[in-house]
């Protein structure tokens, strides 16, 4: 091969290769965009949910003033005299919410204790996954066990009790979050440095001491945050209370009685035909926006909570 | 000294005696969800196990309620899961790989770290309406299984994402810096390593992911699907050219727990049965599905050795 003829057939390929390379740069780049779109998305379905919420709610406001909806005390938004008081909703959701997390939080925070501190790992692998099934279960699954189960054992103890109830559907509700509750008690205990609980136990502390006075306040920040989250489930709960509390709005805060929830009435309405742009329709976001009130308030308290309470190793 | 001795071990035998008591208090307390959980499905199973037949898996709902059955719901299920799982895996592994391995440190990253973190926290409700606002009335489509796709798919998009940035986080360094050093570009760096090493885990958190889909109703009340059905979403194949359809798309649509609500709802208890019966199914898919994502995660975690 002669140097001149070398030369011919370099130059194109180096020209090649440097395409080769612009367009290979030029496909991360592109790739990294789309992932980066992916990843913005995120962000998106929560400019998505604030903005119709808030959208829709303003319709509402435009019809009913803040004060009623605030001081009324019926909520009757289909009747023909319709009244949008929201406080019968929210004791309803209180109520559920209250007697869920009465037997939430002791359940799931003394699991949480055995099985970070007593439970063998062979019976931790077993009992974890197994409790996290509960979790699992489709919601309308536990309205059902709510409905037909849990009730009528209750009204063997409780004559008195009506078929619908917010007592059955809030221990329900309150069995079905142990699992997020206890899992991340768990994970918070387990996450206390191992010197702090040798220390205590070189002081003579039993196990239950040592989870008592040491790793449980040691762990608050973390435990702090599984009852936020178990709140959250709480107030969003739907199909349980929509199918064991009964539909109707009842200002009330005696848990024997039925009552509507927040979430319970807008699935009412909404297996209604609505005629899009109604009040009732507007309602049901208004409705929804209050509860998403309800869980940020409870969110930024437990922010403020954790941060007090914030153990740095 | 002698009492003060005996004092002592008085409280210490008191200390050890509380000590063991919550042992067992902590069994007990194990037991009281794992014998719900057991109550629940025997309870379906006592009520439901008598209804359950072929001639209710191919029947449509009926007035009848001895002639009502699910394969309205139970193809309606599989549809919206289809467009939920095509939806929501692609978007969520891109997230989460981008978060793991490309994202820069910056505010921008931390909101949407902090937003993610958030998200789980929604009512599964307010998807709901947010659905019914956006995808039904403004972008028009309407009451179809692509809606409630998409909204499930938003819905389990932050379990996907996490589920993917643990599975990708758990690649050991020296894998990444062995492409690099081969000259691999990063894209091709993490679609030929890090991801292949991570499908185990990122499998297993869309199949738990997809459980917890199946089981969701009230975003698709919300957003108005039908509760009686008694017709199938056209056919995904046809005869002609192009031989596939996309019809049922937009095709209106209900699911196995909107026809198990439906049924539960009623007043008669013959559809109690029935609604047992359903809820046996769909517990019965909820409870495969997590079986098959423990023993992957046991199988996966089994056999990498880096």
């Amino acid at each position: 091969m002669n140097p001149s003829n070398y030369a011919e057939t370099a130059a194109p390929a180096a020209a090649q290769r440097l395409a080769g390379l612009l367009a290979r740069r030029l496909g991360e780049k592109i790739i990294e965009a789309l992932l980066f779109l992916a990843a913005l998305s995120s962000v998106g379905i929560t400019v998505g949910i604030v903005g119709i919420l808030l959208y829709e709610s303003a319709e509402f406001f435009r019809h009913v003033s803040v004060v009623d909806f605030l001081t009324d005390t019926q909520w009757t938004v289909l009747f023909t005299d319709p009244h949008y008081g929201i406080m019968p909703l929210v004791t309803g959701t209180v109520v559920t919410s209250a007697v869920a997390l009465l037997v939430a939080l002791p359940l799931g925070t003394v699991i949480a204790i055995y099985l970070s501190e007593y439970a063998t790992n062979k019976v931790r692998e077993i009992i974890k996954p197994a409790l996290e099934l509960l979790s699992a279960v489709p919601t309308v699954v536990f309205g059902y066990f709510a409905l037909l189960f849990v009730t009528p054992l209750l009204q063997r103890l409780l004559p008195n009790l009506p078929g619908f109830n917010m007592l059955s559907a809030g221990i329900v509700i309150g069995i079905m979050i142990v699992p997020y509750v206890s899992s991340l008690s768990e994970d918070a205990m387990k996450a206390v440095p191992v010197q702090i609980r040798e220390g205590s136990y070189a002081m003579g502390a039993t196990r239950l001491q040592t989870a008592l006075r040491v790793l449980v306040p040691s762990a608050f920040s973390g435990i702090a945050s599984a009852y936020v989250l178990g709140f959250s489930r709480a107030v969003g709960e739907t199909m349980v209370v929509a199918i064991a509390a009964g539909q109707q709005p009842n200002l009330t805060l005696n848990p024997m009685e039925g009552a509507a929830t927040i979430t319970a009435y807008i699935v009412q309405v909404s297996l209604g035909d609505l005629p899009h742009g109604s009040v009732a329709y507007q309602s049901i976001f208004a409705a929804g926006l209050t509860l998403m009130l309800m869980t940020l308030v409870f969110n930024i308290a437990g922010y403020l909570l954790r941060k007090k309470f914030r153990e740095i190793y | 000294m002698a009492p003060a001795g005996t004092e002592r071990g008085a409280g210490a035998s008191r200390r050890k005696f509380y000590d063991r008591a919550f042992a067992i208090f902590g069994l007990l307390a194990t037991f009281v969800g794992l014998i719900t959980l057991s109550a629940l499905i025997l309870d379906l199973a006592l009520d439901g196990a008598d209804r359950l037949s072929a001639q209710f898996l191919s029947s449509f709902p009926s007035r009848f309620p001895e002639q009502a059955g699910i394969l309205s719901a139970w193809v309606g299920t599989t549809l919206v899961m289809l467009v939920t799982a095509s939806t929501a895996v692609p978007m969520g592994v891109a997230a989460g790989v981008y978060l793991e391995e490309y994202a820069p440190k910056n505010w921008l990253t931390a909101l949407i770290e902090i937003n993610i973190a958030n998200l789980a926290g929604v009512p599964s409700i307010v998807y709901g309406l947010m659905a019914l606002g956006l995808f039904v009335y403004q972008l028009r489509l309407g009451q179809s299984v692509l809606t409630a796709g998409l909204t499930l798919a938003l819905l389990i998009l932050p379990i996907v994402i996490v589920a993917t940035r643990e599975s990708v986080r758990a690649v050991p360094g020296s894998i990444h810096e062995a492409a690099y050093a081969l000259g691999a570009t990063k894209w091709q760096m993490v679609k030929d390593h890090v991801l292949p090493y991570s499908t185990g885990g990122i499998l297993t958190g869309v199949i738990i992911a997809l459980s917890r889909a199946i089981g969701e109703t009230a975003p698709l009340i919300t957003i108005g699907a039908l509760t009686f059905i008694a017709f199938l979403p056209g056919s995904p194949v046809k005869a002609e050219f192009p031989f596939i359809s996309f019809d049922w798309l937009m095709s209106p649509f209900t699911v196995m727990p909107i026809q198990m609500f439906n049924w539960v709802s009623r007043p008669q208890e013959e559809f109690h049965l029935n609604a047992a019966a359903a809820g046996l199914v769909l517990m019965l898919m909820t409870l495969v599905m997590n079986g098959l994502a423990i023993y992957l995660r046991y199988r996966f975690r089994k056999r990498i050795r880096w």
